[in-house]
């Protein structure tokens, strides 16, 4: 599985596909998203299966990648607050394998250096560390349930850890006009257990196969939040990312943007900048 | 004879006999009238939010409003359990709790779960920080596991008293809703919902009883007793009419006219009411009792005029303009003295008395306008029969026998009464007010059973503190921390305080996990960057819906701390209160100090609020009255002396209710301009007589006085019986405020007849003796009535 990076990546890395090679619609049916409904495949399930895939094929092999984000916190009475990090992150080849990714905090100046390395599961809660400065020790964070809001924010961990294909189910809903653009609507049902969601919609364009919006249902099925992915820009041939990504939740009227500035690609990471071990050297 | 008089007395009688003349077509208007008017009652709603009884203006809801839109809002539905067995902690009770725990966030607008169950409980293993919820799989848990869960909970400032009983006997799951707040129907809807849902557990578990309360239930009760008011209240109403009706007037006809008449003028008010966009609440659902109750008078007094004229050989089409020509100024001027009492409840602090006022004068004014015309209408097309009777002589005996005692003592009543009315008044300062919001309701409601259950082993009243830090990210400061920690423990050394919430309580454990479990690491980190880091790591591994962000605001420079309450009344709720502000003026920083807030905080200070607007209402609704009765009565000194008598009754009132019951809530302030609108009515009565027998008859004050006890006497005692009768209907009121008012005026009422009868003659005649020390025609004989 492949990773671009947390936020801007959320989709589009989810809807990828791992599998190389043309897609066949046995090699569809064979896959364990198809393998978990029905035996007769609706052809609705395997074109919002398709739609997620061209999506992904769109951003394969980026290798890694860094991006300094800077964080705009409301709530419902319009009081801000802000919060920056740098964002790294690790694409890995292997499909049984997710992302791993590194946050390291810059402001405000009392969390300046602490560290979040990431690992991301199928399944399985991921597996998370953060180094705690002011402690001088890396704890391990063992939750099963990391569905609460990031640093605040109204960007829930899942919202971008739990971007893995396999995370999901995939409805093809139908096709409607998205600002200038077209987009296929994709309904997405989370397999993992412990999801805050009970499904997400997602607007796929079909010009540069990016994603413009995607809504988020409570478990109640009531519309939560709508995240809308604005100011793509293309990177070298093919990889589109988005610098503006805007969280609204609907129910509390709080909101988060998410600003970001140049990426860089091709940094030169390996497995190894992506250990526990390293999260003190960072800065 | 007064030409002011005269023109009125002949534009009345030609314009009833002009309404009969068209009277098919003055009945269809009015019927067009009433209707068009009723389609209005079509957009009548139930509000289902406390916040109805706040006007946008009242600083108390401003200040909570802000503590909402900075953290989340704070409707709630707690659940409270109870085994039968002797603890909670047991594999079936666990088990309800963690269904209703996963089940309760689908009620709907809930956005928040938090239970025993779903508890974040953290610990460490080596460098693990473990965040788990505290009762996972309860069916299949261990004895030794369930005491060990015990154990933690028991031990958790968190949840102990809020969540779970110091014994763990009783455990709770609190529910947060956020309402979009675009139609009435979502508080019911989440209800509903969370009835079912606690049905369905009740069943599921056996052994366990579950009580609901909280501020949606609260909300909702609101909307039910309003619905439970209407659907006993006004049937009840009019079946106590139809028989008084019947038994003051002895006649179908004039029953049926009654009921149409006083049927109509709550259709219009409530009507209009609609029109307006009015959300009704219990309190201006009462309207239509009082315009049940207040409309009737109006035709009362034409009929009995009407039946006495026919008794004395008059034909029906002779007696009905007669009737109400000799009734018109009286009629009229209670009509608006009521009008205007009703209106000036617009001074309250509280929408929902406006309603109630504005609601019952439109439905004044349109019976005023119905007994003059849609009452002749009816009288003339129905058959009426007058049966000779001598119920009338015997009560005209006893008004006379009540004349002259009045004349005979009048200096002796006049002392006697001035004492006990002085009397009274002494003990008006001994009335306490008390506003729990619990207790608006009574025993029939649902909701009142269930708070009363939940009261015994939990605190229903949070008080909410958003306690401001230096700066951005300040709460993170030790400072900052440990001067919130003295302030948690000043609260809960209170004796109201059951319960008290802050993140010091995180803190301190977290800083406990942090370092092994090393218990003496239980306390606020020593410096900023660990809290801020624990924060920040502690953030990272709530599930959704637990986060902290209805604890801590968004650029981390303020948090919230809430003292919940136990049965607190309003003054403790006052003492509580001083008690907190004093502490942090004394304890705290300058940039630390924090308002108290929330609903409880709201209904503290809106009697304060009510009666302090109400008395500048009461005393403009007195001089407005005191200047109608100057007009009408064409006497200066009549309609100031008019102030007595009408004014008294409310003080008498005040200081009977202080030595009887003691206690009221805020409704009282409203009570005052409710009566003296009504009770104005006798002195309205009696002074008309007396002052047609002076000026138009020429006599004497005391053959003036006497006039006036024959002629309206026995009509104000018959007035009397109705309105008392009437206002206990609205005394069966499931709402505490309703019956309030109802008793309160029902006292200014039986009050009002004994100073009209027993006092105002008596200083009329000390006035009159006054001005001319010898009175002149005292042996003239009193007239037979008109």
């Amino acid at each position: 599985m492949k990773r671009r990076n947390f936020f801007s990546a959320a989709f589009a890395s989810v809807l990828r596909l791992s599998v190389v090679g043309a897609l066949g619609a046995s090699q569809l049916l064979l896959s364990p998203v198809m393998a978990a409904t029905s035996e007769e495949s609706m052809p609705d399930q395997v074109k919002g299966f398709d739609i997620a895939a061209r999506s992904d094929r769109s951003d394969r092999g980026f290798g890694d990648s860094e991006a300094e984000m800077t964080m705009v916190l409301r709530n419902a009475a319009g009081e801000e607050a802000s919060r920056s990090m740098r964002f790294t992150t690790l694409e890995i080849p292997d499909e049984s394998v997710g992302d791993k990714s590194l946050v390291l905090f810059s402001t405000p100046r009392d969390i300046e250096g602490t560290a979040l390395l990431s690992h991301a599961k199928m399944l399985d809660p991921d597996d998370q560390w953060l180094y705690l400065p002011a402690l001088k020790r890396v704890k391990r964070i063992s939750s099963r349930n990391k569905s609460g809001p990031f640093v605040g924010s109204e960007f829930a961990f899942e919202d971008f850890t739990a971007s893995e294909l396999n995370k999901f189910s995939y409805t093809y809903l139908q096709q409607e006009a998205c600002g200038e653009l077209l987009c296929d609507v994709v309904e997405r049902i989370p397999r993992y257990e412990n999801s805050g969601y009970t499904k997400q919609l997602a607007w796929v364009d079909t010009t540069d196969y990016q994603i413009r919006k995607i809504e988020f249902y409570d478990r109640r099925g009531s519309l939560l939040k709508e995240l809308k992915f604005e100011d793509y820009r293309k990177y070298g041939d093919s990889y589109w990312r988005s610098h503006r990504l805007i969280m609204r939740n609907l129910q509390t009227n709080k909101s988060t943007d998410l600003v970001y500035g140049e990426y860089t690609f091709g940094v030169g990471l390996t497995d190894n900048d992506f250990v526990k071990g390293r999260l003190a050297r960072l800065r | 004879m007064d030409r002011y008089f005269d023109a009125i007395d002949k534009f009345s009688a030609r314009l009833t006999r002009r309404v009969i003349q068209f009277r098919w077509l003055v009945l269809m208007g009015v019927v067009v009238m009433t209707f068009g008017a009723g389609t209005g009652m079509s957009k009548l709603e139930f509000a289902a939010n406390y916040r109805t009884f706040f006007s946008d203006d009242n600083p108390e809801l401003a200040a909570f409003e802000s503590l909402q839109a900075t953290y989340t809002k704070n409707d709630n539905i707690l659940f409270v359990l109870e085994p039968l067995e002797d603890t909670a902690f047991t594999n079936n009770t666990l088990a309800a709790v963690e269904a209703l725990t996963a089940e309760a966030w689908k009620i709907p607008y809930a956005i928040r779960v938090d239970s025993v169950s779903n508890f974040q409980y953290t610990s460490a293993i080596d460098d693990d920080l473990i965040v788990e919820d505290l009762i996972l799989g309860a069916k299949d848990l261990t004895p030794a596991e369930l005491a060990s869960r015990k154990d933690i909970a028991l031990e958790e400032p968190l949840l102990v008293n809020q969540l779970v009983t110091p014994s763990g006997a009783v455990t709770a799951v609190n529910v947060v809703l956020q309402y979009p707040e675009k139609n009435l129907m979502e508080v019911p809807e989440a209800v509903n919902a969370a009835r079912a849902l606690s049905e369905r557990i009740e069943t599921d578990f056996s052994g366990i009883n579950i009580s609901l309360t909280g501020v949606s239930m609260l909300n909702n009760a609101f909307s039910e007793v309003g619905q439970m008011d209407a659907g006993t209240l006004m049937p009840l109403m009019f079946l106590v009419i139809l028989v008084m009706a019947w038994l003051i007037l002895r006649s179908i006809a004039g029953t049926v006219s009654i009921l149409l008449v006083i049927a109509f003028s709550t259709i219009v008010g409530m009507g209009v009411a609609g029109f307006f966009g009015v959300k009704l609440t219990p309190i201006s659902m009462s309207a239509t009792t009082v315009i049940l109750t207040l409309a009737v008078a109006d035709s009362i007094h034409i009929l009995i005029s009407m039946r006495g004229l026919m008794r004395e050989g008059m034909s029906k089409f002779d007696a009905i303009p007669e009737a109400v020509r000799l009734n018109f100024v009286p009629v009229t001027i209670t009509s608006i003295t009521t009008i205007v009492g009703f209106l000036s409840l617009n001074f309250s602090d509280s929408p929902p008395f406006w309603h109630l006022g504005n609601i019952t004068a439109v439905g004044i004014g349109a019976a005023w306008l119905f007994s003059i015309t849609l009452l002749p209408v009816l009288v003339s097309l129905l058959p009426v029969k007058v049966k000779e009777a001598h119920e009338a002589e015997w009560s005209q005996i006893m008004m006379t026998r009540l004349a002259d005692f009045v004349i005979a003592h009048y200096r002796k009543l006049l002392f006697g009464i001035s004492v006990v009315v002085l009397v009274f008044m002494a003990f008006i300062p001994s009335i306490t007010f008390n506003d729990q919001w619990v207790e608006y309701f009574d025993e029939r409601v649902e909701f009142r059973t269930d708070s009363d259950q939940a009261l015994k082993h939990f605190g229903l009243y949070p008080i909410e503190f958003s306690v401001p830090a230096f700066e951005a990210g300040g709460v993170s400061e030790p400072e900052y921390l440990e001067y919130l920690e003295k302030f948690v423990v000043f609260l809960r050394s209170q004796s109201e305080v059951i319960h008290v919430y802050s993140i010091t309580d995180i803190m301190k454990r977290l800083n406990k996990n942090m370092h092994g479990d090393d218990s003496s690491f239980y306390k606020i980190p020593d410096n900023r960057e660990l809290s801020a880091q624990y924060l920040l790591l502690f953030e990272l591994s709530l599930p959704y819906g637990l986060d902290l962000n209805d604890r801590i605001n968004v650029d981390k420079s303020a948090t919230r701390v809430t003292a919940m309450l136990h049965k607190a009344t309003t003054s403790e709720t006052k003492i509580f209160l001083a008690n907190s502000r004093q502490w942090m003026a004394e304890n705290w920083p300058e940039y630390m100090q924090a308002q108290p807030t929330s609903a409880q905080v709201m209904f503290t200070y809106i009697t304060d609020r009510n009666i302090h607007n109400m008395i500048t209402g009461t005393i403009a609704a007195i001089f407005a009255i005191a200047l109608i009765m100057i007009v009408a009565l064409r006497s200066f000194r009549l309609g100031m002396l008019s102030m007595i008598p009408n004014g008294l009754p409310l003080l008498m009132t005040f200081g009977a209710w202080a030595l009887l019951i003691g206690e009221v809530g805020f409704s009282v302030a409203t009570v005052a301009s409710i009566s003296l609108g009504i009770i104005v009515d006798d002195t309205v009565h009696f002074l008309s007589k007396y002052v047609r027998a002076r000026n138009e008859k020429g006599l004497s004050s005391e053959d003036s006085i006497r006039y006036a006890y024959r002629n309206v006497g026995m009509a104000i005692i018959v007035n009397t019986i109705i309105l008392v009768v009437g206002f206990l209907v609205l005394t069966t009121s499931a709402f505490k405020m309703n019956v309030d008012m109802g008793l309160m005026t029902i006292m200014s009422i039986l009050f009002a007849l004994l100073l009209d009868f027993l006092f105002l003659p008596a200083l009329l005649l000390v006035m009159e003796k006054g001005k001319s020390t010898v009175s002149t025609s005292d042996s003239r004989s009193v007239p037979e009535s008109l």
